[in-house]
């Protein structure tokens, strides 16, 4: 069983939510990947730090993407933490009242702003998922970019709540480090080049059960992603644990709410 | 199955799950790989640049005779540089050299590299250009390197009639339509080991014909598996896919 936290809706053809999602799910089956999780728009390089029309677009692309495809494909709401009052209103909107059942945070807002803690806490209440991008760029971040270390303080300020430290921090010798002493914390592993040695230095400082396969298509390819867990060496129940289960897991309270199959 | 983008020894900044030769032998082995033409991890950092293809000749001799092509190390910016060509080919027996620009500091419209294209030319050997060996993003930070500006190939190449040019790593910084021009411009091959993007290289070989791309996984730097399953994710055909996967690196040697 393998599910994917970690899918776009761009750098796939097709004119339309669906084409693109039928696309993706075409690739997926020829590389056996059960599960899809998507956000973001169609284009969203628009804008770092979208307005609210903008994420509220995207977010009604995901939702028209996955709306035919539901025993295959699972959304996140893409919000930004500068318009705190309108994300709210959009986890309302999408997670309370439609069909996505987690949020995706970019590069809009550094992740220890304190709008931050509100929405996390609104996202946690209904059981959604909670996905934040990080990178450690050697070159430097964005304004907004956050880091591992980021991550960890807003982690350590709400224990209870779990997080998902998307790609690792990119650097992830450095992001494993930051994010290792927050139980709450696992990280995702898509978005970052196969570097061989990320999974056995990831099991063996968080375990298995805090690392979730993601690959970051359709900008990048199934396959040097997959290999990131299918390569390396650690055991095949670790493998199963990545792959998909620990995933499943974490959505589980929120699809049984939304009465979606698991 | 022909791997031509494999390294030996140890990268400087972390020890790889398969960067002793018997394992990594072993692992390509069984996974299909026929041949694996292999540069060394050391030829981007040391300066004695025949102590590295000396180190590296053996090593392919002595586990993997016939199996590890060597591909030498030549830093045109050391004296007697030419001196290391001669023995790659003389000595050796290499069939080509693997070049690092970037680490080893000039460009590709410096006269220093005109020289020893004009050397490899010559001599008949391939040449590999390594644009990059990680994401700029996650170097040592006392050690960040740009990748390859491989432009000035457009207007060198058709001065070398012949010279056969593989970038390895091309594709997180070349981009079309210079990929597809510089196919067109001289003998230039592609691996496909930093090729990414969902259905990468069915996508890519509509921009380089297919009898230009060579199966590479810059093994074992990132997992040999990435480039395995890339052959999978596209749906090539059994002419294309075997090509790709063997068929056209035969043809160079
Ligand atoms: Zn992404």
């Amino acid at each position: 069983m393998i599910w994917d936290l970690h899918c776009h809706l761009n750098g796939v053809d097709g004119r339309t939510p669906e084409e693109r999602m039928s696309q993706l799910l075409k690739y997926a089956d020829r590389m056996g990947v059960d599960r899809l999780i998507v956000f973001l728009g169609m284009s969203f390089s628009r804008s770092y730090d979208p307005k609210p029309d903008d994420f509220r677009q995207q977010n009604d692309e995901v939702i028209q993407a996955i709306s035919h495809w539901m025993d295959r494909a699972l959304g996140f709401a893409y919000l930004n933490p500068n318009y705190l009052q309108e994300s709210l209103d959009e986890i309302d909107r999408c997670i309370k009242n439609g069909p996505l059942v987690g949020i995706k945070l970019w590069v809009a807002a550094r992740c220890d702003d304190e709008a931050v803690d509100t929405i996390i806490e609104r996202v946690a209440e209904l059981k959604g998922v909670i996905f934040q991008h990080t990178w450690y760029k050697v070159s430097g971040n964005l304004d907004g970019e956050s880091t591992p270390e980021e991550l960890a303080r807003l982690a350590k300020r709400h224990p209870e709540i779990p997080l998902i430290c998307g790609h690792t921090g990119g650097d992830w010798e450095r992001g494993i480090r930051a994010i290792r002493d927050c139980p709450n914390v696992s990280i995702g592993t898509g978005g970052f080049d196969p570097t061989a040695g990320i999974t056995e230095m990831a099991v063996r400082e968080l375990g298995a059960d805090r690392i979730i396969y993601g690959s970051d298509i359709g900008g990048r390819s199934i396959s040097s992603q997959l290999a990131k867990i299918t390569g390396a060496q650690v055991s095949k129940e670790s493998q199963q644990q990545i792959l998909g289960a620990n995933l499943k897991k974490m959505l589980l309270p929120i699809l049984r709410e939304k009465g979606i199959k698991p | 199955m022909i791997d031509v983008n494999v390294s030996l020894f140890q990268w400087p900044f972390r020890r790889l799950p398969h960067d002793t030769t018997d394992p990594l032998v072993k692992k390509l082995k069984n996974a299909g790989v026929t041949q694996a033409w292999v540069g060394s991890f050391e030829a981007i950092l040391h300066e004695d640049a025949d102590g590295v293809n000396r180190r590296l000749a053996a090593e392919c001799q002595q586990k993997g005779a016939g199996f590890l092509i060597p591909f030498g190390c030549v830093n045109p910016t050391l004296p007697d540089w030419k001196e290391d060509v001669r023995r790659c080919q003389e000595k050796y027996q290499m069939p080509g050299v693997r070049l690092h620009p970037n680490y080893h500091g000039y460009a590709l419209d410096s006269e220093l590299f005109a020289d020893l294209v004009t050397e490899c030319h010559q001599r008949n050997l391939i040449v590999q250009i390594s644009l990059r060996m990680e994401d700029v993003r996650t170097q040592h930070p006392l050690v960040q390197v740009p990748d390859v500006d491989v432009k000035p190939l457009l207007e060198l190449l058709p001065k070398f009639p012949g010279l056969k040019i593989v970038l390895l790593n091309s594709q997180r910084s070349l981009r079309s339509p210079l990929v597809t021009q510089l196919a067109k411009a001289g003998d230039v091959y592609y691996d496909f080991a930093m090729l990414e993007g969902i259905g990468g290289v069915g996508k890519f070989i509509e921009d380089v014909p297919y009898q230009r791309v060579l199966f590479g996984s810059h093994f074992p730097f990132f997992y040999f598996e990435s480039s395995q399953l890339k052959l999978k994710e596209s749906d090539l055909g059994e002419t294309i896919r075997s090509a790709i996967a063997a068929g056209n690196a035969e043809k160079l040697t």
